[in-house]
């Protein structure tokens, strides 16, 4: 087999890395280059640039090895795939990282793998990554890693201290569909390493009896990803996922990634048109959870299918669902409740609070402050506005959802 | 008619000092014109700067904060509108706080805009490497931002790239780096950036990273607005990338699932080894087996299966209800508040913990999540019914002398007894199994309860302890008797 050259191992290698969906890189520790070293972090996330797939690019997200002894049905890259196989040396990755970085291409990088051989040596050659970014180059950027679940606890325990964030990632909604698409992942380990990793960011933040302060693990914390749509999982047993992986593991995120078509696919998985609507509106209803105080169950149950109305965003439908707690008069409300109006965000409603302090706000004040009137009408009254039936009248979805499309033939 | 000529670079300070000047003498804000470097000079003269009056001029942080943002606008009024808002702060206290107002409403739009354009410079300046012979490498940009931000977004790149050498071209004029402060200076043509092979890693980078399944341009273009594009190389590829999706998502589709290469199967076979589900003979197959346990549904919201710890020759056993947070979290039993509570009202009755085997009669956590926590619910009958099995088998291959149950749940699921707990406590009753089985609080009890309740009943937890102390004396004695 001939040598690859790096750029046809750089093409296979994020070809293979593209299904991961976080790009994240904020929330880590404040810390730039001026005391030596290349970089910078810290501050609130940057994307460098941005694919026709929406997603961003913040990180270089490359695995090290497309080899993978595992056969996940929905992955590229299972065992059983015939696609392009290539492995990058640690050297190469470093050398990437760094000189992309040093032309602002990326905030840092992301690193993940197929599994070679062993969970552990997988991980050991990640975490050797690391700390040559860290240590021998003293780079300050972002790393992100993935945390190979089953992998020895001390390889986890030097992972969080190179990498800001770290990842594991619970493949899909339900344990069953993990046990059936992806027969060499265990659920429970999945979790336990999510657990393992939440224990190490708590020791790090508790200060020894001579208050000296552990090293920091993983600052950024740590996130996960599900695909959407590769099995039957409802929205509603999807959120309450989520709801359980946020309390239990303290994540900062949970990804959704609708499940898209592979090439090289396996039978066991239809080839379908990603669900990126459901995708967008599970992204919508998680925002909803973690800071408009929304519960799993609640956006869940707005619909009796437990599935989320593609046609308007949760937090309309939730509204829809309880007119009775409707209209809020905005000069009173509670700020738990402002947050329930469709069409008020967090930043509008703490621009209300500080408004109402100052005077009466009117409906021509609301829109100046970012509120979108006209989905936040029928359930708001102002001193110069009031809904009267609109809030309980029929029609009322009809007048938010988009007119039905002519289906496109070739779709 | 005033004209205030303010400087290319370091304007916010110059209108700071020009703006307190004026204020303090009292000048109205249709009195001054601003005028930045290029404009021309005004058709009938200008007054000259009057010496500063003495009336107070104040400004709160918050408001420097957004002029300084503002300043950095590309609007030729900004100044003015500045001045106007400092000239009615001083009168009108409060409004700069009042989202709804007008003004204030423009000026943060302006400070948002320019935010973003800054933020925008971070993320879009693209560096290539310039020839250079010294010690630190050098690289140059061209950037063309939507405001004059050159002195506002710079900083961030020194911080960020502190050794090497760089220079940053924009239409505002040039930014340029060594390692000291940097230096601006007035802009000069577009400068000619040498190739750079980097830049084409990156284009293999950014066309391999794209999923020609999911087509969002709507969301690309809102975060990589077009006119930032003709200076980002890799957006040259879009068209292409966005012309060849459907062949290459149609082309998965027709090429559909595939054979797998002949060692797929031996690797397959070699991971998939059936796990021993026989029944166990030994605690560690036992401790195994559960650990894969879906008897219930507890296991889907759980993290792990939290089996029975301590020593397994020591005769008495201790059961609890279920795990709870932190036992699921850490995989081992009474390791949280309770846990610990358990601990010490042990220690104080003369039970070396080491020397025994803490176990629950549910081996998941149940819980529901409610905001950022996990709230404890206690295991159902059915539950308790599916992880008897379980227990049984810890109980079989234990034989232990003495059995504490601490709670309800752990009662029921020894002695299959649901009646209420208050008259049994500190009695022994019978299990399922024969052994006998000694009834106290749950420690997660008394954690709920405070004041005198949860001292009388912490007293009864310990005064049980103790009597299990004793109880498992007379039965190692009998034990070791019997055995001899």
């Amino acid at each position: 087999m001939a040598m690859k050259s790096i750029q046809q191992k750089l093409a296979i290698l994020s070809d293979a890395a593209k299904y991961d969906a976080s790009c994240a890189s904020s929330g880590t520790t404040r810390r730039d280059s001026r005391s030596g070293g290349i970089g910078s972090a810290g501050g609130s996330g940057i994307c460098h640039a941005y694919t026709p797939d929406g997603r961003c690019i913040s990180l270089l997200k490359i695995l090290m090895t497309n080899f993978c002894i595992y056969d996940c049905a929905y992955c590229i890259n299972r065992v059983s795939s015939n696609v392009e196989r290539a492995r990058f040396s640690p050297d190469e990755v470093v050398k990437l990282t760094l000189e992309f970085y040093r032309r602002n291409m990326i905030e840092g990088l992301f690193l993940s793998s197929g599994i070679i051989r062993s969970p552990d040596q997988t991980m050991g050659d990640m975490v050797r990554i690391a700390r040559m970014l860290r240590v021998d180059h003293g780079f300050k950027g972002y790393i992100h890693l993935k945390t190979i679940p089953d992998s020895a606890p001390d390889l986890v325990a030097e992972a969080g201290l190179y990498a800001d964030r770290l990842s594991v990632n619970i493949e899909l909604p339900q344990d069953a569909s993990i046990r059936r698409l992806a027969p060499e992942k265990r659920p429970e380990t999945i979790r336990a390493a999510m657990a393992d990793v939440r224990l190490g960011r708590e020791a790090a933040k508790e200060r020894s009896f001579t208050g000296k302060r552990p090293p920091r693990f993983a600052p950024a914390g740590q996130s996960t990803q599900m695909i959407v749509g590769a099995d039957q999982t409802t929205d509603r047993q999807i959120l309450t996922t989520s709801a359980n992986l946020y309390t239990g593991y303290r994540l900062k995120r949970v990804y959704y990634s609708a499940f898209s078509p592979i090439p090289d696919a396996s039978a066991a998985l239809p080839l379908i048109k990603p669900p990126l609507m459901r995708e967008h509106r599970l992204y919508q209803a998680d925002w909803l959870m973690r800071f408009y105080g929304f519960e799993a169950d609640e956006i869940g149950a707005a619909h009796p299918s437990g599935n989320l109305d593609l046609a308007i965003d949760p937090k309309l439908a939730w509204a829809l669902a309880n007119r009775a707690a409707f209209p809020v008069d905005v000069a009173r409300a509670s700020r738990d409740m402002l947050l329930r109006v469709p069409g008020f965000g967090t930043k509008t409603v703490g621009r209300i609070l500080a408004a109402r302090r100052n005077g009466a706000v009117r409906y021509g004040d609301l829109l100046r402050m970012g509120a979108i009137m006209s989905k936040a009408r029928p359930f708001v009254t102002l001193p110069d506005w009031h809904p009267g039936a609109l809030t309980d009248s029929d029609g009322l979805r009809a007048r938010f959802a988009p007119p039905p499309e002519q289906l496109d033939l070739f779709s | 008619m005033i004209r205030i000529d303010l400087p290319r670079f370091q304007r916010f300070q110059a209108w700071r000092d020009a703006a307190r000047q004026l204020a303090s003498a009292g000048i109205r804000p249709e009195d001054v014109t601003w005028a930045q470097p290029g404009d021309a000079p005004d058709l009938f003269g200008a007054d000259p700067l009057p010496p500063a009056g003495d009336r107070p001029v104040r400004a709160t942080r918050e408001f420097l904060d957004l002029a300084r943002q503002v300043v950095s606008h590309s609007d030729p009024e900004r100044f003015a509108l500045l001045y106007a808002a400092l000239i009615r702060a001083q009168i009108e206290r409060g409004f700069l706080d009042n989202p709804a107002d007008a003004m204030i409403d423009r000026l943060s739009r302006m400070a948002k805009s320019v935010r973003r354009d800054i933020h925008k410079m971070h993320a879009f300046v693209r560096f290539h490497e310039l020839p250079g012979g010294g010690a630190r490498r050098s690289f140059g940009a061209w950037f063309e931002p939507e405001h004059p931000i050159l002195e506002a977004g710079t900083p961030f790149f020194a911080k960020r790239f502190a050794d090497m050498n760089w220079l940053i071209a924009t239409p505002e004029g040039i930014a340029r780096f060594d390692g000291g402060p940097i230096a601006y200076d007035p802009p000069a043509p577009r400068p000619d950036l040498p190739q750079d092979a980097s830049h084409d890693l990156w284009a293999t980078y950014f066309a391999n990273i794209f999923n020609p399944a999911r087509i969002k341009i709507g969301a690309m273009r809102s975060e990589m607005p077009v006119k930032y594009w003709k200076n980002l190389p890799e957006t040259r590829l879009i068209p292409d990338m966005l012309a060849d999706a459907p062949r290459r998502v149609q082309a998965m589709a027709q090429a559909g699932a595939s054979t797998a290469p002949s060692r797929a199967a031996r690797v397959t076979a070699r991971l998939r080894q059936v796990p021993d589900d026989g029944p166990p003979v030994t605690l560690h197959q036992a401790r195994d087996q559960a650990a894969r346990c879906t008897r219930c549904d507890l296991c889907h919201a759980a993290t792990q299966t939290v089996f029975g710890r301590g020593d397994p020759a020591a005769g008495l056993m201790i059961v609890g209800e279920a795990p709870g947070d932190h036992e699921d979290l850490q995989g081992r039993p009474f390791v949280g508040p309770a846990g610990q509570l358990l601990h010490r009202a042990m220690a104080e009755a003369g039970i070396d913990a080491d020397r025994s085997w803490l176990t629950n009669a549910v081996k998941h956590f149940k819980f529901t999540p409610r905001g950022k926590r996990r709230l404890h619910q206690t295991p159902t009958a059915g539950e308790v019914r599916h992880c008897r099995w379980w227990l049984d088998l810890e109980r079989q291959m234990l034989r232990p002398g003495l059995t504490v149950a601490l709670g309800a749940t752990a009662a029921h699921a020894l002695t299959g007894n649901r009646d209420p707990l208050t008259p049994r406590r500190g009695r022994v009753e019978t299990a399922l199994d024969g052994g006998p089985v000694l009834i106290t609080w749950h420690p997660s009890l008394i954690l709920r309860q405070d004041g005198p309740t949860a001292e009388t009943a912490r007293a009864q937890l310990v005064a049980d302890l103790s009597q299990a102390a004793q109880l498992l004396g007379q039965w190692s004695q009998n034990h070791c008797t019997s055995d001899t």
